[in-house]
């Protein structure tokens, strides 16, 4: 028993030498064979290394942007359009909220001296929110609670604006006419220094005055958009809650008058996304992986056509059936095999690239690798069993003659 | 181990070393069936050098496969040191192949991608011989055909008649009971075919027993023993010497 069993490992590791010989001896054929499983393997690691590094990225951003913030938008019922001033401050007394910021946007003619610019992006914003973000103001100072309260005509201005109309000036103390209202230039403010889910979807603004100042120019005394700051030991979910029986008591309980947006539930859905859009890509990429099976299959069968003779003498010499299948299962399991390690590496080297190019984080991923490399040894397996059994039940007689 | 000094046969004692009784073998062709071997009997002792001389289609080929336990005949009994072989399993015929023949074949059947070496050591990895000894063993039987020098040659690197010989050691090399070649010389030119003959008859004088099959009455008479197949007929040929 144990000698059959040493016998049996060195059979296969005979068997593992003679097919490499094949495959080395025949090295143009070989890659061509291998090449199917190679594409499909880098297909389907290239995919999931990306969307995995991607999703990475995408989260810490996502994060980044607003842990434990809110984005309510009010849509308004027929009595009430938005929000008063009132309401946000009753909103700010709730236990779940720490801070209410109000985004009141609107968009302007801006001129000083002789150079004017329109559709300007203008956003009001409360004293709140520099308390919470407080790298937006770079130089001057950031609004306070007396312009939110006397809607004074002050201005933070973006560096495109400085570029703008202040070039080789400084712009700290200047005045600047937005809709034909003179404004006060109190500060300068970060590039890309709005990370609100708002300011993401509506792109950073290059004025920032005090919110109550932009109601009045926008004639409106409601807000409709503003990010709730949750209170320590508050999560979303909770806080959700705890704002809508706030907001429902507002608008009197009828329906559909507000929406709130957490950042958790809009990654959720984007992960959600990611992931089908990232199974539907592998499972295309795995039809590659089928094709390239189907390459070894026929590789094979042409191998023991080929190797007839070959397969005749070694039964004549005592090869029993089990071996000859042994060697060629052994042969198509390699090949597919060095076509998944080839596949691996080009994968790899493919979304590192990819990475390098959108940006994203380059995670390698044990989960991909062990895909592939499963997936290709399966695939050599399993379309080399065919194969190898019909070597196995050649003839040897037949077999010897055919030479 | 040293080929003049073998002696492996370990029969029962009243059985026979080698013994054909009644072997009828058919082929079913369309609606005929060929007869190809008829109640052939044939039985050779330890040591013996046999030919069996036939033309082509006289059933010479189906009686080697037979022999060489790579066929098996419809009725008759077939008797190997011993052996019945009868209703074997196709493994079971390839573990007596593996053990009890060595096939020298008419194209040395040489695998072109090995070494002379490795061409010798493959009956060996079937009888799960371990690496070392495998090599150990194909080298010497290498240097007894007179190829020490050419160990490390692939096919396409030797001559036909040193192709024969790597064959003849490979034959060799699992030191089995019965060589069986199969038009040993018939893709020789006639010097190289005598070697190789001399070389069949230094191996008998050591010993061995050969059972040789062709079609040429001249490498036929190098065997001390002949017989006839005609038309899957076997008739005694008699003992060339005594002839």
């Amino acid at each position: 028993m144990l000698r059959s069993i040493r016998a049996t490992f060195i059979m296969i590791g005979d068997c593992v030498r003679m097919s490499l010989a094949n495959i080395l001896g025949n090295r143009v054929r070989s890659f061509l064979t291998v090449l199917g499983i190679l594409i499909g393997v880098a297909a389907v690691i290239a995919l999931i290394t990306t969307v995995n590094g991607f999703s990475g990225s995408l989260s810490s951003s996502f994060s980044a942007m607003g842990a434990g913030t809110l984005t309510v938008t009010v849509t308004g019922s027929d009595l009430k359009s938005g929000l008063t001033t009132q309401d946000l401050s009753e909103l700010t007394e709730l236990e779940a909220v720490r801070g209410v910021t109000p985004s009141v946007a609107l968009s302007a003619r801006i001129s000083r001296g002789g150079s004017y610019k329109t559709n300007i992006s203008v956003s009001g914003k409360n004293a709140f929110y520099f308390q919470e973000n407080q790298d937006v103001v770079t130089r001057g100072r950031a609004l306070n609670f007396t312009d939110e309260d006397n809607t004074t005509f002050v201005c933070i201005i973006s560096p495109d604006m400085v570029e703008e109309f202040f070039y080789g000036v400084n712009p700290i103390g200047e005045s600047l006419y937005v809709g034909g209202i003179p404004f006060t230039v109190v500060g300068l403010m970060d590039e890309d220094s709005d990370t609100s889910i708002a300011g993401l979807m509506s792109g950073s603004p290059d004025l920032l005055i005090p919110y109550t100042t932009a109601m009045k120019l926008n004639n409106a005394n409601v807000v409709t958009s503003f990010t709730v700051y949750l209170a320590e030991g508050w999560d979303s979910d909770s806080a959700t809650e705890a704002l809508e029986a706030a907001l429902d008591a507002m608008f009197s309980y009828e329906e559909d008058c507000y929406e709130i947006m957490s950042m958790s539930s809009i990654e959720d859905t984007m992960q959600s996304m990611l992931n089908m859009v990232s199974a539907l890509l592998a499972g295309i990429a795995s039809i590659a992986l089928v094709v390239g099976g189907i390459g070894i299959m026929n590789m094979m069968l042409t191998t023991v056509t080929e190797r007839t003779t070959e397969i005749g003498l070694k039964k004549a010499l005592g090869a029993i059936p089990w071996q000859i299948q042994m060697q060629f299962l052994i042969e198509s399991f390699l090949l597919s095999i060095i076509g998944g390690a080839l596949g691996i590496a080009l994968g790899l080297m493919l979304s590192l690239i990819l990475s390098r190019v959108m940006g994203t984080g380059f995670v390698i991923s044990t989960f991909a690798i062990a895909l592939g490399a499963g997936f290709s040894a399966a695939v050599g397996i399993i379309f080399g069993w065919a194969p190898a059994r019909k070597a196995s039940r050649l003839n040897p007689i037949d077999a010897l003659r055919s030479a | 181990m040293s080929i003049g000094a073998f002696n492996r046969v370990d029969t029962a004692p009243g059985s026979a070393f080698f013994k054909m009784d009644k072997i009828n073998k058919y082929y079913q062709m369309g609606e005929e069936q060929a007869h190809i071997l008829k109640d052939i009997d044939l039985s050779l002792d330890e040591g013996e050098f046999l030919s069996v001389l036939g033309p082509s289609g006289s059933g010479k080929s189906t009686l080697m496969n037979i022999i060489g336990c790579l066929d098996v005949a419809n009725s008759g009994r077939y008797t190997l040191r011993g052996q019945e072989i009868e209703d074997l399993t196709e493994a079971e015929l390839a573990r007596i192949r593996s053990r009890e023949i060595g096939f020298i074949f008419q194209n040395s059947q040489l695998l072109p991608r090995l070494t002379a070496q490795k061409n010798v050591e493959l009956p060996l990895i079937y009888a799960g011989v371990t690496p070392s000894e495998r090599k150990r063993r194909a080298r010497e039987m290498l240097e007894r055909v007179g190829l020490s020098d050419r160990m490390g040659h692939t096919p396409n690197q030797l001559s036909g008649g040193q192709q024969q010989r790597v064959a003849i050691a490979r034959a060799l090399v699992g030191n089995p009971t019965l060589l069986l070649a199969d038009e040993p010389t018939g893709a020789l030119d006639q010097k190289t075919g005598r070697q190789v003959m001399a070389l069949f008859k230094e191996l008998n004088d050591e010993g061995r027993t050969i059972i040789m099959i062709t079609h040429d009455m001249n490498i036929a008479k190098n065997a001390r023993r002949v017989v006839h197949i005609i038309d899957g007929e076997l008739t005694e040929g008699g003992n060339v010497n005594d002839a």
